[in-house]
């Protein structure tokens, strides 16, 4: 089994859209919405939902009023500033590391479980889809794109997948190195823009430092030749192959409004200029499986060293 | 003032809103809580300065007084302590740095020592705004940290814009937390709409009043506006999906700097805010 993951860095590039799209294409794969905090593929792909599991994140702090004397030793050893000034917690800044329960001298500070999300198991006209929502607010979304993943991985064993796609969040923190570790390619989504370009530069540097091969497209390519240009240089300059470039067109929106994929809507609507943005798509993605069946298979290589 | 600018999908246009907004209003301060992927400097090519390290104390085991009884181990709730039969392993990458470990070793075994995993920045100029950024290094995860570092360099007395990350997890908190007024940026597709409703939740919940900008006017519906109305959610600023707009955003110019007109409207959302005539709590 073989884990294609997509970034970009800068968010609003493309990435759901264009993983949708592949969705569509894929014939033998599992999706894996790892954008937990803003998660849209199900909008698209409309997901009956199989199996669905709160997700506990780190514990947070609670102080019990009746054994609290308001000496505030936990407000002074608390890093994260998350006691108030009227010794209560606040749980959007405490990290759960309980140093407060192990100072106070009264004992009054406890853990408590708390929910940070959901993660789903789910079904849709492609094929099995993971999916987690992560709680507004809430800590270690690395950690709930992590268990999304294992879902995604539980499916492919399941039904027998041979690809687990994931849709990635955007930035080069946390949540993203959650997202990229293990798999066995990016696909950078770029824009032709300063902030694309930047975003570029350090989410290929990511993968680098991860040591995952990346490959890239060029989404709205025609808003600035001259930077998509730029990219394309920068890429060859890095050894990181160009697969496409999509132009600039409200396709994309009009499909999303129909809740279609790109490919479901060139189909659709017959529009000759759909027709010619779904064959971009189409031709990306036959070279993502060109080179996904290039690089060794990590999890044979795993099993095999084992 | 602090104005926040928030959105919960990436790419609506949060940096946009932020510069040209920081740009309409005299004496303004701009920070950019996007440490992840800071770009409001791509827009204001300024030259910057390091103003400090954000680092993370990680602890160092004193091997002479260590007796490896494994209690530091066993308090870490980030795995980032391990206790081995002839030594303590220390994971730095994975430390929150919450000093429990040092506080819990009854021999004194545990110092901290600052690991860096971010930088503050700022513009060497003060005019035409005063502008600083956070950047987290390559690799690391903890970017809440270089967040509320930065931030400790707000004057108070002044009025500051802070761009925030995208999404609605702890980062975003970290930068829109303490802010008098958020304003969400969203573009009215089902994907913009959906994590706009996300981004409401977190004003709504942090109790912050807040307006919205639709950016991309014309793409897409009404699906936006209709809610907004619905809601009574004030909008007060409208930005078309003009070509022009998005060429001069792939160049890194300001569209304010082109589009003077613009700088006119920019400054009234100000004052609007300001006067505290738009602004909408809900109770969650």
């Amino acid at each position: 089994m073989k884990q294609l993951a997509i970034i970009s860095g800068k968010g609003g590039s493309g990435k759901t859209t264009l993983t949708a799209a592949f969705a569509s294409l894929a014939k033998n794969a599992v999706i894996a919405d790892c954008d937990v905090d803003a998660a849209d593929m199900h909008l698209i792909l409309k997901p009956e939902i199989l199996e669905e599991e709160d997700y506990l994140g780190l514990e947070v702090a609670s102080i019990d009023p009746e054994l609290c004397t308001g000496c505030g030793t936990c407000r002074e050893v608390c890093r994260f500033g998350a006691v108030s000034a009227d010794i209560t917690i606040n749980q959007y800044s405490c990290e759960g590391c309980a140093v407060c329960t192990f100072a106070c001298p009264e004992n009054a500070v406890s853990m408590k479980p708390r929910i940070s999300g959901q993660v789903f198991s789910s079904n849709t006209r492609f094929g099995p889809l993971a999916h987690a929502k992560l709680g507004i607010g809430e800590e270690a979304s690395g950690k709930l794109v992590s268990a999304a993943r294992e879902r995604a991985t539980k499916l492919a064993e399941q039904y027998n997948k041979e690809l687990i796609i994931i849709d990635g969040p955007p930035g080069i923190g946390c949540p993203v190195i959650a997202a990229i570790t293990g798999t066995d390619l990016v696909l950078v989504v770029s824009e032709p823009t300063v902030s694309g370009i930047h975003d570029l530069k350090r989410v290929i540097e990511l993968a680098k430092h991860f040591n995952i091969p990346a490959v890239v497209c060029i989404n709205k390519c025609d808003i600035n030749e001259e930077n998509s240009l730029l990219i394309e240089e920068f890429c060859a300059g890095v050894g990181v192959p160009v697969l496409g470039r999509l132009p600039y067109d409200d396709i994309v929106t009009r499909a999303m409004i129909r809740e279609e994929t790109l490919i479901e809507y060139a189909g659709d609507m017959e529009i000759a200029k759909a027709g010619d943005f779904a064959k971009i798509v189409r031709d990306i993605w036959v070279l993502l499986e060109e080179k996904l069946l290039e690089l060794p298979d990590k999890q044979k290589y795993l099993n095999l060293s084992m | 003032m602090k104005i926040a600018i928030a959105s919960g999908k990436g790419g609506t246009g949060k940096t946009t809103v932020a510069v040209n907004l920081a740009l309409s209003v005299e004496g303004m301060q701009l920070f950019d809580c996007d440490v992840e992927e800071p770009n409001c400097n791509l827009f204001l090519g300024q030259e910057l300065e390091k103003v400090e390290d954000v680092s993370c104390p990680v602890p160092v085991i004193d091997s002479d007084k260590c007796t490896l009884c494994g209690k530091c181990a066993a308090f870490c709730r980030y795995n980032a302590l391990a206790a081995l039969p002839t030594k303590i392993m220390v994971f730095p990458f994975l430390c929150h740095g919450c000093g429990g470990c040092g506080l819990v070793c009854p021999e004194g075994a545990v110092r901290e020592e600052p690991r860096v995993l971010g930088v503050v920045e700022k513009g060497k100029t003060t005019a035409p705004l005063e502008f600083y950024r956070g950047l987290l290094n390559i690799g690391e995860a903890m970017a809440t940290l270089v967040i509320r570092t930065l931030k400790g360099h707000i004057d108070e007395s002044r009025p500051a814009i802070i761009d925030s990350p995208p999404g609605v997890a702890c980062p975003v908190i970290a930068s829109v937390g303490d802010a008098d007024y958020c304003l969400l940026v969203t573009e009215s597709t089902p994907f913009g709409f959906h994590d706009f409703k996300l981004a409401l939740e977190v004003v709504k919940l942090m109790k912050i009043p807040f307006g919205v900008v639709i950016n991309r006017d014309g793409l897409g519906d009404s699906r936006v506006e209709d809610f907004c109305k619905a809601e009574k959610i004030p909008i007060l600023l409208k930005i078309p999906n003009d070509m022009r707009i998005a060429r001069l955003y792939s160049r890194g110019v300001p569209f304010v700097e082109e589009m003077p007109e613009w700088k006119e409207k920019f400054a009234a959302m100000f004052k609007e805010i300001n006067s505290g005539s738009e602004s909408v709590v809900m109770n969650s």
